[in-house]
């Protein structure tokens, strides 16, 4: 849709729903989760079958791009390229891994991780 | 059309935060059992498709004649908050997909390194593997019924685990029991901060 089309879609089986491409365009921990909202939902429509079925499984829940990749039955590769195309197209919202970097926000990840662990 | 993307559903809190906890272990030693003891979802597996030839090549067009292989990891989740998901997330079972590896720990909380006490040299190329790497640890030994039972002190001398990992025992199809595993890695995390900060220098994760 829009895309040239791209030749190596017929030889990379597993990409071709990303029409060959193998390189998201950004990285995307296994994870991080995504959202979307109903009128992303409705814009997925016209987005192709495999997007409109990731943003459905967004609407109601929270999903990691691992789930997403798991209820769509696609490798974790082709699940990260259409889901990097969709944050970009704003049909999902990307929200954050674990801080990896200062003190203070790491320990209060951790400290509220434990307490949930606790609550088991 | 105007779809504006900040239009949000509402339901959802504004900033969702998820940590990943990565459970490893030698194939078979009851990594997805453990996982599936906490997880509120029958655990998941994804799969990454890879070329035979592995490592550094992800574009299997570059490399015609390469077959692909399909390594599956398991995983299950842990909603604390509205606003805050833990993964748990199964290495590969083979080691020749340790590349994968890098890719599981990278960003994660900690691990825990299941062993089976019944084929303790199976562990040895996970503890290696953490070993290099800058990713709080421990060391869960699964009981599995009829499993030879050794002294914790035992196994920690048979596998060479230093003294500053902490070294448990687990029954991975029990919820309590997997519940102090994983309270054990994120009390060792805490600390492990704690340690680097008083020394002057964050040590990067993953």
């Amino acid at each position: 849709m829009g895309q040239p089309y791209d030749p190596r879609g017929n030889l990379v089986r597993p990409y071709a729903v990303t029409r060959g491409r193998t390189e998201p365009r950004r990285d995307i921990p296994i994870e991080a989760v995504l959202t979307a909202s109903q009128a992303a939902v409705q814009e997925a429509r016209f987005a192709g079958h495999d997007k409109y079925r990731i943003a459905v499984l967004c609407e109601p829940r929270a999903q990691s791009l691992a789930e997403i990749a798991a209820y769509s039955r696609l490798p974790l590769g082709v699940a990260r390229v259409l889901v990097a195309d969709m944050v970009a197209d704003g049909m999902l919202e990307l929200h954050s891994a674990a801080p990896k970097e200062g003190f203070t926000e790491r320990m209060d990840l951790l400290e509220r991780v434990l307490s949930g662990l606790r609550k088991l | 059309m105007d779809f504006a993307s900040s239009e949000r559903a509402g339901a959802q809190p504004k900033e969702i935060t998820s940590a990943k906890i990565v459970v490893a272990g030698g194939f078979g030693v009851g990594k997805t059992t453990l996982v599936g003891a906490v997880s509120e979802i029958e655990p998941l597996t994804t799969e990454a498709v890879m070329t035979s030839a592995g490592q550094g090549i992800d574009d299997a067009s570059k490399v015609p004649g390469k077959e692909t292989t399909t390594v599956a990891m398991d995983f299950g989740r842990i909603t604390m908050a509205d606003d805050l998901i833990l993964y748990l997330f199964g290495t590969p079972g083979q080691t020749r997909f340790w590349f994968m590896w890098d890719e599981l720990i990278r960003g994660a909380v900690g691990a825990a390194v299941l062993v089976d006490t019944r084929r303790i040299s199976d562990a040895f190329a996970p503890l290696d593997y953490f070993e290099n790497r800058h990713l709080p640890y421990l060391v869960a030994l699964n009981c599995f019924d009829g499993a030879p039972r050794y002294e914790p002190e035992e196994i920690r001398e048979a596998l060479a685990i230093a003294p500053h990992v902490p070294l448990i025992m687990c029954d991975a199809r029990q919820r309590d029991s997997v519940k102090q595993v994983l309270v054990g890695v994120v009390e060792h995390a805490m600390r492990t901060l704690v340690a680097e900060q008083e020394r002057g220098f964050p040590t990067p994760v993953g």
